[in-house]
């Protein structure tokens, strides 16, 4: 038996431990906000937080996450961080099919947290990781500073 | 589409709507557009209900509006980040006097009487096509529903309806004070007429068309609550992941069900010809259970043909005469006498789409009907595969469409949803099946490899004399919608769009298209489109006759273009703004293109630079972009900055190969995407053009990005790359 703690909830799961978390969160507690890209830690779409830490889901296994705090995207907006990064994307319209946003959310949530007044190329190092098929990026670069000058 | 298409005249002169996957019928006039079929088919209730919001007012196809004074607004055109969603309901609350903080947008169903798009020939979203069909019929099926909610509180009130007006969801009546919402008057206006004709608002009276409120799609989708196709829940619901044979044609010979089933969470095992799904409780077990069960294939017919015997092909097939596109002059005879000929062969790659969101379908065959949940571009084919492949009647069969996670062609094909309903015919529940990123990138329908032959010739004075385009390829059309076929079914309009109508004055011009369908491949639309293969094609032979020439590339094009201002003007606002001339370091350079695609005139500069190691660093980006009437410009804004990045993708990275019949790019890894640290400055500047027709917008940016890239790339380094993609190894010897 595994514990998974999502969003502040606790959830005991009878499930493979070598279950990459996305599935479980997605298939299994049914937070469907964590987007599944590549599976391989490509694109950047599965991000969550573990331990505050922006980490991709498609690949971690259950296993390695029992006990630790998991934050999704359906929760992020409950920290000040967050919810500041989610007005920011809405404000400067970053968002076209949504699908990977999720994803670059709670990566700029992990970089804001991190570092507070980020620069461009501070903002390039943390976001490469995250694809954007509909090409967002020049708007979620704004978007990151706007969320940085409100805190 | 037989049915659809046999109702449409042959287009006249179908450059002036600047094409863009238009399939080739006209624009029905007002009378004839489906919507508009006379007031029997536009009183009453019907389709669009709810049980939380029983209509009582629907005057047509796109409005529903409740007791409760709730409007919903019926979205004919799919969701698939573009935007659209905005627009069009700002372009019927324009006109309907509501505002976008009451309205409800709710996605059409499959109904090809009612939600056509005439510029496709078909219920289909695709072609940036959207806002150039929307933007007329739209406002009037706003304005229709308003004069009804008016003339009712008038009839009621016993006053002049010409004495009331109509502002967000209420009809006042100034001298006597009276007001009234939309919901108290649903009744009344229902047995109105619906009017013959109504008079549109002066635009200088709008309130929102022109504006940038903020996309009524978006909320959702930055707090994880959005449900895309890959989202769904259904009751009972299980989930499949698929393996189809890697080699296109080929058969399934064995697997290992066993195995399969040994995995925790495998419920089923689903063997058809020439795929195998693996269903299970969630997708780990589904994607273990597949690997497990090992699938062995017969490859068949395709087993052996590689990347290189496709471009023989082509090769081969480019040195025959195809069937003439256009022919002006003697182009062959006037290039042989000019002062200085070009003569080259561009070559543009099989792509792949890449839709952040995987291919999905959920779906619920039962022996009385079916319902299919999933994100398409084109909902009736969606209901239509379904029902080849269970034999039920259509009206059996529900298509409930989701947002996308992006799309750029990709789902106005149905080859999943077929797969999807063979597979769930065996299953009792409703199954989701996800294709992996890999089975994605493999099996994708993919953009037709071009090879094109142009020659042409300039003057001493530096103009060009002749002009001859050979392009060879597959052709979309012929396969996704034969009736857009033109001459007797040999001429693609789509595969010679952009070539054959160039903004530029060209005295003697021949342009052929050869079809040659590869083998081990099916092809599909891809953003842009024609316009993303031939405006790539045409700038960048416009920059090599400038180098002839010796002429600057945008006096060279500014020389061509006088005859059409809008074109001249998108040229010289966007030379201005990226402060083209201006001097540069050694290893940059600027890039210029200039088109007329989708109804709209776009400009682009490039500004670049190569490494000695011959990486391509992109500094800068500007468009100049005159789509005549603007509804939402931050939505243009955005679709020219993401077009932009698609399309620099696209030139830099992106190329599907095949060896052995398989397709060798599997995922992110090694079907790159441009990530932000690559990404440069985006301006986008926006020409004030009211009484222009309308332009579409949402490829026009994709197709820009290529030919402003290439030429930036010559201006940095003297090197002429005629070979998408450019940064796989094109550049290391710089």
């Amino acid at each position: 038996m595994i514990n998974l703690i999502v969003n502040g909830q606790s959830h005991t799961v009878d499930l493979p431990p070598d279950m990459p978390l996305l599935w479980a969160l997605r298939d299994v507690l049914g937070l469907t906000g964590t987007k599944f890209g590549c599976g391989i830690a490509q694109c950047g779409a599965c991000t969550v937080h573990v331990d505050g830490q922006a980490v991709r889901s498609c690949l971690l296994p259950i296993s390695t996450v029992s006990g630790r705090p998991i934050t999704t995207i359906e929760a992020i907006g409950d920290t000040q961080t967050g919810a500041r990064v989610q007005k920011a994307w809405l404000d400067r319209e970053v968002v076209q099919c949504g699908y990977c946003q999720s994803g670059q959310i709670m990566q700029a949530t992990a970089l804001l947290d991190s570092n507070h007044k980020p620069s461009d190329a501070d903002i390039d190092a943390a976001m490469s990781g995250n694809i954007c098929r509909c090409g967002t990026y020049v708007r979620i670069r704004e978007a990151i500073h706007a969320a940085a000058e409100q805190a | 589409m037989n049915q659809v298409t046999s109702r449409r005249r042959l287009l006249k002169g179908g450059a002036l709507l600047g094409g863009g996957l238009i399939v080739g019928f006209s624009l029905p006039s007002r009378a004839q557009a489906p919507h508009q079929q006379g007031p029997g088919q536009l009183q009453g209730g019907g389709q669009g209900d709810t049980p939380d919001h029983p209509t009582a007012f629907s005057p047509n196809a796109y409005i529903r509006v409740g007791h409760d004074g709730s409007v919903t607004l019926i979205m004919q055109d799919t969701e698939c980040g573009q935007g659209i969603w905005t627009s069009v309901a700002m372009l019927i609350a324009e006109e309907l006097e509501v505002g976008l903080d009451q309205v409800k947008l709710q996605a059409a169903p499959p109904d090809l009487k009612k939600y056509t798009n005439p510029l496709l020939g078909e219920q289909a979203t695709g072609g940036s096509a959207s806002i150039r069909a929307d933007w007329i019929p739209m406002r009037e099926a706003g304005a229709k529903a308003r004069t009804m909610l008016i003339a009712a509180a008038a009839q009621r009130w016993g006053v002049d309806p010409a004495s009331c007006q109509a502002r967000h969801g209420t009809v006042t009546n100034a001298s006597s004070g009276r007001s009234a919402s939309y919901g108290e008057l649903v009744d009344d206006a229902g047995k109105q007429p619906v009017p013959d004709k109504v008079a549109l608002k002066d635009p200088k009276d709008f309130t929102l068309i022109g504006t940038s409120p903020r996309r009524l799609d978006t909320p959702s989708k930055v707090n994880g609550t959005a449900v895309f196709g890959i989202d769904v829940k259904q009751p009972g619901m299980k989930i499949g992941t698929v393996a189809a044979c890697p080699v296109l044609g080929g058969k399934l010979r064995s697997f290992n069900e066993a195995a399969a089933r040994a995995v925790p969470g495998v419920r089923d095992v689903v063997a058809l010809d020439d795929t195998l799904a693996v269903i299970g409780d969630h997708m780990w077990a589904a994607k273990q259970g597949l690997q497990a069960a090992n699938p062995v294939w017969d490859e068949g017919a395709n087993a052996a043909v590689s990347q290189a015997d496709i471009i023989h092909a082509l090769d081969q097939a480019s040195k025959t005469s195809g069937v003439v596109a256009k022919s002006e002059g003697d182009a062959a005879a006037a290039i042989k006498g000019a002062a200085k000929q070009v003569e080259v062969v561009y070559q543009l790659p099989f792509l792949a789409h890449a839709p952040m969101e995987p291919i999905n379908t959920t779906i619920h065959v039962r022996p009385d009907g079916a319902d299919v949940w999933v994100g398409t571009q084109v909902p009736v084919r969606a209901r239509n595969a379904v029902a080849q492949v269970t034999g039920l009647p259509h009206d059996k069969i529900q298509v409930h469409n989701h947002m996308m996670g992006g799309a750029f062609g990709r789902r106005l094909d149905v080859d999943s949803i077929f797969q999807a309903a063979r597979i769930a015919k065996h299953v009792s529940y409703p199954v989701k099946l996800i294709w992996t990123r890999e089975e994605d990138v493999q099996h994708d329908l993919y953009r037709p490899y071009y090879y094109d032959r142009i020659s042409a010739g300039v003057d001493a004075d530096g103009k060009i004399v002749g002009w001859t385009h050979r392009i060879t390829g597959s052709s979309v059309m012929a396969r996704w919608a034969p009736a857009g076929m033109k001459m007797g079914g040999k001429l693609d309009p789509d595969a010679v769009e952009g070539a054959a109508d160039t903004p530029y004055a060209l005295p003697a011009h021949h342009v052929e298209y050869v079809r040659n369908e590869p083998s081990a491949v099916t092809t599909l639309w891809w953003r842009g489109v024609g316009p993303t293969h031939n405006i790539y094609t045409v700038e960048s032979v416009v920059d090599e006759l400038a180098v002839a020439a010796g002429k600057d590339p945008v006096a060279f094009r500014q020389a061509l273009l006088q005859h059409d201002p809008r074109a001249l003007n998108v040229l010289n606002v966007v030379a201005e703004k990226s402060g083209w001339g201006t001097k540069l370091p050694a290893g940059q350079g600027r890039g210029v293109a200039v088109q007329f695609a989708f109804g709209s005139y776009v400009a682009t500069v490039v500004h670049t630079e190569v490494t000695t190691q011959g990486e391509v660093r992109i500094h800068r980006v500007d468009a100049a972009i005159d789509c005549g009437p603007k509804v939402n410009p931050n939505t243009i804004e955005a679709q020219l900055q993401g077009g932009l990045v698609f399309g620099l993708t696209m030139a830099l990275y992106n190329e599907i190969t095949l060896t052995n019949g398989r397709v060798d790019q599997s995922n992110f890894h090694d079907y790159r995407m441009m990530r932000i640290n690559e990404t440069p400055q985006i301006f986008v500047h926006q020409i004030d053009n009211p009484k222009a027709p309308i332009g579409g917008i949402g490829e026009t940016g994709t197709a820009a990005a290529a030919p402003a890239l290439g030429n930036a790339i010559f201006a940095a380094t003297g090197r002429r790359l005629r070979r998408i993609p450019f940064a796989t190894g094109q550049l290391s010897s710089v």
